[in-house]
């Protein structure tokens, strides 16, 4: 037999199952983020800037379903329950168990505030299959937050609840300038919390993060003393813990495969029905994305202008249009392309090869200089938060 | 590592085994992930329920293929499943 899961081998066992594999292009994943309210207040969220127009316009949660069941008929089987905190809908329980029910794999990602043993037992019993918990940012009080009994409580007591539920401990971190330096008390406080897998991301540029960039962003020597405890964790623990570091774009000189491909695989779901090819596209200008409360998801995918822009090579500009690698990277982020020079069919300008490339190595050597820590740098940050929102909407529309 | 044929076998927790029509083929779903399991791959999997055992899966598999000589396929699938994770002595 040839290797799992790259085909049959028996043609008796195969001859009634058809092998057109490749003619459905659904998408595979879809992200349903059901709310941007949340308690936390982190800076490097992805969430759009202007998150709290979506709050009078919720998808009760009939709408979500339907749209659930519409992106389960073409093929999806990855459902992300998110947010803001998907826990602060009292409805998160029926969706998860009824997505389950269609047939979906369902990921909860939270922060874990909010997550009691009633909750996760429904959960458990409406069939989700994994939870996320991604590390809650204090950038406020980084160092009374890490080492507060308070917290770590509170951290150990949904982590006990996580494990005692068969679950496996996925811990998500998102590191950045201020925080990253910490990062032996954080791996410390993942192994008493049992994690079993540990994603250590760098924050990506896009909404609060943007904003905050140059707060946010390490330097060179920073992420390679995170990248050294790492290694030293990953060598004492080995598959007890597994731990993932991503590093920040900003220093590759090739743009990440972004979405795999903008309508290719994934589908994003905003607390208003929004549909989108990603977390961000809701910011890129001339573009009306369609909403799941008006159209079927079939139409959405597959005939919409907005899910077919950027879908194959034909939008690229050079220097992606002749480059070899566009099967690979398919261009980068349009969002960040963007963002940073203006024009969405641009190459992400991570890419060594986009003439637009200096303003992340400006960025970048930006970072490499000296400057002032996290307690002096508290009140320049952005923090995510409702007033926030309301007056960076009348500030920038 | 050798997996025994006589144990009944498990899915391991975190992994979900289904048939997909819009994809016309089985699949096998864990946190964040897909594995197409077209043909014979899916026809073993289904047969994993946490009671059959190897050699019950290559009986069952003998009986609705008939005329296969199948042993040998069917174990080294299992070693496979088993050396990815995906299924376990139960």
């Amino acid at each position: 037999m040839t290797k799992a899961g790259s085909g049959s081998l028996n043609s008796n066992l195969s001859t009634n199952l058809s092998t057109n594999l490749n003619s459905t292009a659904g998408p595979l994943w879809v992200n349903a983020e059901i709310t941007y309210k949340c308690p936390l207040h982190c800076v490097f969220c992805y969430n759009p800037l202007n998150y709290t127009s979506t709050y009078d316009s919720e998808l009760t949660t009939e709408e979500w379903l339907k749209a659930f069941r519409e992106a389960r008929a073409l093929g999806a089987v990855q459902l992300g329950i998110s947010g803001g905190e998907p826990l602060v809908r009292k409805d998160a329980e029926v969706l998860v168990a009824e997505a389950s029910k269609m047939g979906y794999y369902v990921n909860l990602l939270t922060s874990g505030v909010g997550l009691t043993e009633e909750r996760i037992a429904a959960f458990k019993a409406g069939g989700l299959g994994q939870i996320q918990l991604s590390f809650q940012d204090s950038t406020k009080e980084m160092n009374d937050f890490l080492s507060s009994t308070k917290t770590f409580d509170l951290k150990l007591k949904v982590a006990r609840l996580i494990k005692q539920y068969d679950y496996p401990m996925v811990l998500n971190v998102v590191l950045h300038r201020l925080n990253i330096d910490h990062i032996e008390q954080i791996l410390e406080m993942a192994e008493a919390m049992e994690a079993d897998h540990v994603e250590l991301a760098n924050s990506q540029y896009y909404a609060w993060a943007l904003k905050n960039r140059e707060y946010l962003m390490p330097s060179r020597e920073q992420i390679q003393k995170a990248e050294a405890v790492t290694e030293r964790f990953r060598k004492r623990l080995g598959k007890k813990m597994k731990l993932y570091f991503v590093m920040p774009d900003y220093y590759s000189d090739r743009p990440k495969a972004c979405m795999n491909g903008w309508g290719s695989v994934f589908l994003n779901i905003a607390p208003d029905g929004l549909a989108l090819p990603c977390h961000e596209a809701r910011m890129l200008p001339g573009l009306e994305f369609p909403n799941v409360r008006d159209h079927d998801v079939r139409w959405i995918w597959n005939e919409s202008r907005a899910f077919n822009l950027y879908r194959g090579d034909s939008w690229m500009q050079e220097p992606c249009r002749s480059c070899d690698e566009r099967g690979k990277d398919f261009g980068g982020c349009r969002c960040q392309a963007y963002m940073l020079t203006g024009d969405a069919t641009n190459a992400d300008p991570v890419c060594s090869k986009s003439h637009h490339h200096g303003l992340i190595t400006t960025q970048v050597d930006l970072a490499q200089k000296p400057r002032d820590g996290a307690e002096e740098v508290r009140s320049l940050l952005f923090y995510r938060d409702d007033k926030t929102s309301r007056a960076l909407e009348t500030s920038e529309p | 590592m050798t997996l025994p044929t006589d144990k009944a076998l498990v899915l391991e927790r975190q992994f979900r085994f289904q048939w997909e029509p819009a994809q016309n083929t089985h699949v096998l779903l864990y946190p964040e992930g897909l594995i197409k399991l077209p043909g014979s791959a899916g026809e073993i999997m289904k047969r994993i329920d946490g009671k059959a055992s190897a050699e019950d899966i290559v009986r069952s598999l003998e009986q609705a293929f008939p005329g296969a000589d199948l042993q040998q396929d069917v174990i080294d699938f299992l070693e496979v499943a088993h050396d990815k994770g995906w299924i376990r002595v139960a």
